[in-house]
């Protein structure tokens, strides 16, 4: 197992944040859009380097996706920040229409994603958001797993043209992928060679699967770590090149069953290669208030859970 | 500079297009777009007169124009095609198999003129707020402009959309209602009220004129009134009454034409009624 070391925890949040105030200064055509959560989703950096070209829209997220929508219209690249749950499921039928048909040059940006949102409860989790993001065509969707990860991605999403979906959350979590790194929009980063099992984790995720294959590692067990940062375009080539040598998958996302990566994963892997599959994510069950660790230990998304899964998927493997 | 009885010709041409269109694709919506035909020629031949040439998607130093209530394609397609925007002919294929011209307004297949798609109802202004704050930013002194339906008003999303464009001041746009007073199920009064509408404008900030829009000299008058307005703080709103199916006898005022097509032999007694003044396509 490669060795990763936590440089610090972070918030990923922090790391969009940060990021577009240097495109800010990057690019006179950035614009962020807030619906009345600037300081949680850190866009309050770029509200004060900036303010002419920060439009804080209030509590009415439609209006905001709309207005984003027309702004593209004027050449302008616009960011709309708000929770994933309001950036989503509360504007669906705007961002389809206006976004993804219209194929417009908009970026979401969605914090405070899944489970780890902690103590708001089930309203504010939202665990379906890349189901619904990726079922709607020209949309890319990404979900980075650290800090100077989402740093990474906010930049890559605002060079790339077209519609984006960009998910991140709120605690702070280990921060181990390295400062200034490149972002390849769609290309999976392997974390860790390994021969008996493949581990494709997205987002928070990613850190608990390197815990399990180090676990996994002290069994004997050789896990290949992937980080698919890219839920859509899945990178179909890194994963039947891995499957093609394990021959079993797990896959771990802070997200529905129904929808997630996993699901992804699946559907290609059906096309292309069937091999045993073994999903950590949540099982058709709405959250709850609770501490991030708390919850993910509760619903199944905790370090032995992934360690578990890989367990099963080798027993079944033929 | 077109005169009022061009304006009108080309409106009454529209009107025959509408028809043919919607019988040829044995669908569509002709009741609105047969109301609107007066603003949306004077919109493009006498007021935003942009190049039809020369289109690009960011509009830049030109006004543009976005329909919210897609439903009246038929009438835009017919307004795009018959200023310039693309061959008349191409108006036959509305609403069929491969055709640019979809049942609703759409950019996926590049239609010149058509810079959002339109249909699913209440974001138009939203969309003509952003263009219009990126016209601002981009210092284009031109003007946004957007049509909407009266029922649409019943989408939430329109008054997030009027309490923002007031709060923030953005006073290069003008918004038109098409009033006719009917939607789908039948008059807005029954189906749900929309009050005191040009009062509610008003009182979210908005400057707010009223006018007929089945008349193309107060038509033209209004939308030049509604120009002077901008640019002074507020967003402009025109409450414009209009005739469902104007123009057409059986049509005039009749819920029941919002979304049927006529047969052939209800198409023949319109057609009579609607003179062909610039050839039809």
């Amino acid at each position: 197992m490669n060795e990763y070391i936590n440089q610090g925890s972070k918030d990923t949040r922090s790391g969009f944040g940060e990021a577009l105030v240097e495109l800010g200064w990057q690019n006179r055509d950035v614009v962020a859009l807030c619906a009345d959560l600037t300081g949680s989703v850190k866009m309050d950096l770029f509200a004060r380097e900036f303010p002419g070209r920060f439009i804080q829209v209030g509590i009415a997220e439609a209006n905001m996706i709309g207005i984003a929508a027309g702004l593209t219209i004027g050449g302008k690249i616009p960011f709309t920040g708000t929770f994933a749950n309001f950036s989503t499921g509360r504007v669906y039928d705007q961002i389809r229409q206006s976004v993804a048909y219209s194929n417009k040059n908009v970026k979401i940006c969605a914090s405070h994603a899944g489970l780890t949102l902690g103590e708001d409860g089930a309203t504010h989790q939202n665990l379906e958001d890349m189901g619904m993001m990726k079922m709607l065509p020209n949309m890319t969707v990404i979900c980075p797993c650290d800090f100077n990860q989402t740093k990474a991605a906010t930049i890559a999403a605002a060079a790339f043209s077209g519609p984006v979906y960009l998910r991140f959350g709120r605690p702070k979590w280990p921060n181990f992928t390295p400062p200034g790194q490149q972002f390849v929009i769609g290309k999976a980063m392997l974390l860790s060679g390994g021969t008996d099992v493949s581990i494709f984790a997205t987002g928070h995720m990613v850190w608990n699967a390197l815990q399990a294959g180090k676990l996994l590692e002290e069994q004997g067990i050789s896990a290949e770590i992937i980080n698919i940062h890219t839920i859509k375009p899945l990178d179909d080539e890194a994963i039947l090149a891995s499957v093609r040598k394990t021959g079993c998958v797990v896959s771990a996302e802070e997200h529905m069953r129904n929808g997630g990566l996993g699901d992804s994963i699946a559907q290609l892997l059906a096309r292309e290669f069937p091999v045993p599959v073994e999903m950590v994510a949540v099982d058709d069950k709405f959250g709850e208030s609770g501490k991030p660790e708390e919850l993910l230990k509760k619903y199944g998304l905790d370090v032995p859970d992934i360690v578990a899964a890989a367990l099963n998927v080798l027993s079944r493997k033929k | 500079m077109l005169t009022i009885r061009e304006l009108e010709k080309i409106a009454t041409q529209v009107r025959r297009d509408i028809i043919r269109m919607v019988n040829g694709a044995s669908s569509g919506h002709p009741g609105g777009p047969l109301g609107s035909a007066d603003l949306l020629v004077a919109l493009y031949f006498k007021i935003m007169l942009p190049d039809p040439k020369q289109f690009t998607m960011d509009g830049t130093g030109e006004d543009i124009f976005f329909l919210s209530n897609g439903h009246l394609s038929a009438g835009w397609y017919s307004v795009l095609a018959r200023y310039g925007y693309f061959d008349v002919s191409e108006l036959r294929t509305f609403r069929k198999i491969g055709s640019r011209l979809q049942g609703h307004p759409a950019t996926a297949d590049g239609l010149p003129g058509i810079r959002m798609s339109s249909g699913s109802l209440g974001q138009g202004l939203s969309v003509s707020i952003g263009a219009a704050m990126a016209k601002k930013m981009n210092n284009d002194e031109h003007l946004v402009y957007c049509l909407l339906g009266d029922g649409e008003l019943q989408e939430g999303q329109n008054w997030e959309a009027l309490m923002f464009a007031a709060g923030k001041k953005i006073d290069n746009l003008i918004a038109v209602i098409d009033y006719n007073g009917l939607q789908i199920d039948g008059p807005n009064d029954k189906v749900l009220p929309l009050g005191a509408l040009h009062e509610k404008f008003e009182a979210f900030g908005w400057k707010a004129l009223t006018a007929y829009g089945n008349e193309m000299t107060e038509v033209v008058d209004t939308l030049k009134q509604a120009e002077w307005y901008t640019g002074q703080g507020k967003p402009v709103m025109i409450l414009m009454t209009t005739h469902m199916g104007f123009g057409v006898d059986f049509m005039l005022d009749n819920h029941d034409w919002h979304g049927v097509f006529p047969n052939d032999e209800q198409t023949k007694i319109a057609l009579e009624q609607l003179e062909e003044t610039l050839g039809d396509y």
